[in-house]
């Protein structure tokens, strides 16, 4: 796993309380972690906190996986 | 009429994270106070609160018993104590499973006396510091007073009335009050009614130390603080926690077989049209709603043998007492009388809650609980059995619970046992 995704991965599973394992790449917020639209909205604050990186909202709006996020982040970060 | 009985309780409390502790350490006269450990108090006038303990305290709290990790991040402690009171109560009556048809008959009425204040205050620090853009997207609706109400109802389905009050320190037992006739009423068979408190935090102590309520001269001796009727007594110790009791309609309750603690028989309200912080200096309101609950009740003064007083450890002590006095008679009728708050401190929106509990318990052990630091007690208080230092065997047939807020907003509930 890249430090990246390493680091989203803790960051949902402190913010979901969800099992670290459950925590894939492929793994939907919403219908695999139990999460509703203001936890992705929290979650993107907190990916911003994390990686520096700005996540505006038409773009936050396309996340819907942990691998949607990680893939973003490599992207976007400075 | 129908009858309203109490089936099921939850406590979480200074003194301990259920019922069965915090009322041992009660009855053994143990203080839940201490220095203020949740934040750096040492700017503050005030430095010492009856804080609720931590897990790994002998008499701590863990609230991952019954509430979820997710919910625990996005919510202030006093609905954090809320849920899990409310669970325990649950529990305790045999209805944490419920068939649909309950769950539509049962209703949840918590409030709170402020709500989440350390949540306002924390998030108004990110707002200023970092923009609105940083402002938690959970931070309304875990910090409203009637979000306790809210999350039992999702957590156990209940479907009934779900309600709150706001009556500052009276908000305990308005809740017990109101959802009592919501049951005689018909609009529900169950009724979980209660109130919860969280403001150990800067702003909350700041702000009713600002408004000379809190005890300000014995920062260096905790335990001996909060110590209502006496001579030396010079404010309130703030606590937290929260105190929620199933209510139920006495045929169902009897139908199931459910264990029945005590029956609520009596309320009564009023306001004192005076003053927002300071009591009508002859008790005028205080009385008014102390005669209505019992008159309601059915009950003579002289069948009611512990009253659990607001006794907050103010002047306003002593007033309480001239009007119970002149309800009871000079010697109370031969009732007991004492204030838990000198063990607990105050729980402002929990306080009702949690002391009317206390009466309930009183009532099923045969034994009322203490006045702690009763040394020098003050003028007025000659005749009265006010249960200085020592809880008390004695016979409890009936109890009266008072609780007195700011802006003048007075609530007693008589309960009494039920053969």
């Amino acid at each position: 796993m890249s430090d990246t995704a390493d680091r989203v991965q803790k960051i949902v599973v402190e913010h979901l309380g969800v099992e670290a394992d459950k925590v894939t790449q492929d793994a939907s917020f919403i219908d695999d972690l139990g999460a509703d639209s203001l936890d992705i909205v929290e979650l993107v604050m907190a990916f911003e906190e994390e990686f520096g990186v700005e996540i505006p909202d038409d773009a936050a709006e396309k996340i819907t996986t942990v691998g949607d996020a990680t893939k973003y982040i490599e992207e976007h970060k400075g | 009429m129908r009858r309203v009985v109490v089936t099921g309780l939850g406590l979480v409390t200074p003194l301990g994270g259920d019922v069965e502790t915090t009322w041992k350490n009660l009855i053994a006269g143990k203080s839940g106070a201490g220095q203020i450990t949740r934040f750096d108090a040492s700017n503050q006038k005030c430095t010492i609160a009856c804080e609720v303990k931590a897990k790994d305290h002998e008499w701590g709290f863990d609230p991952d018993k019954r509430v979820d990790h997710k919910v625990q991040r996005q919510v202030d402690p006093f609905i954090i104590y809320g849920i899990d009171a409310a669970g325990q109560a649950l529990e305790d009556a045999g209805l944490a499973e419920m068939d649909d048809d309950l769950k539509q008959r049962t209703g949840v009425s918590i409030g709170s006396g402020i709500g989440g204040l350390p949540g306002i205050e924390s998030e108004s620090i990110v707002l200023h510091e970092r923009g609105p853009g940083r402002v938690s997207p959970h931070f309304v609706h875990g910090r409203l007073i009637n979000l306790i109400s809210g999350q039992v109802s999702i957590k156990y389905g209940l479907m009934g009335p779900n309600h709150s009050v706001v009556t500052a320190c009276s908000t305990g037992a308005h809740s017990i009050g109101d959802a009592a006739r919501m049951i005689r009423e018909g609009d529900a068979d169950v009724m979980l009614a209660g109130g919860a408190e969280g403001t150990i935090n800067p702003l909350g102590v700041a702000g009713f130390a600002q408004a000379r309520a809190l005890n300000m001269s014995m920062n260096d001796r905790p335990t001996e603080a909060s110590r209502p009727y006496d001579k030396d007594r010079d404010g309130f110790v703030m606590g937290e926690g929260a105190g929620v009791l199933v209510l139920e309609e006495y045929e169902h309750a009897k139908a199931r077989g459910a264990k029945i603690y005590a029956e609520v028989v009596g309320y009564g309200l009023s306001g004192d049209a005076y003053h927002v912080t300071a009591p009508h200096p002859e008790g005028k309101g205080a009385e008014l709603a102390m005669r209505m609950a019992i008159r309601k009740s059915g009950l003579e003064p002289s069948e009611i043998d512990y009253v659990n007083a607001h006794g907050t450890s103010t002047m306003a002590d002593t007033i309480e007492l001239a009007a119970v006095k002149r309800v009871m008679g000079d010697d109370l009728g031969g009732a007991s009388m004492s204030s838990t708050k000198s063990a607990i401190g105050h729980l402002l929106g929990g306080a009702g809650a949690v002391e009317s509990i206390f009466c309930i318990l009183a009532i099923r052990d045969q034994i009322v609980p203490p006045t702690l630091n009763l040394d020098n007690p003050d003028e007025g208080t000659e005749g009265v059995d006010l249960v200085p230092h020592e809880a008390k065997k004695r016979e409890v047939r009936a109890v009266l619970n008072n609780s007195f807020g700011f802006g003048g907003t007075n609530a007693s509930l008589v309960m009494k046992k039920v053969d």
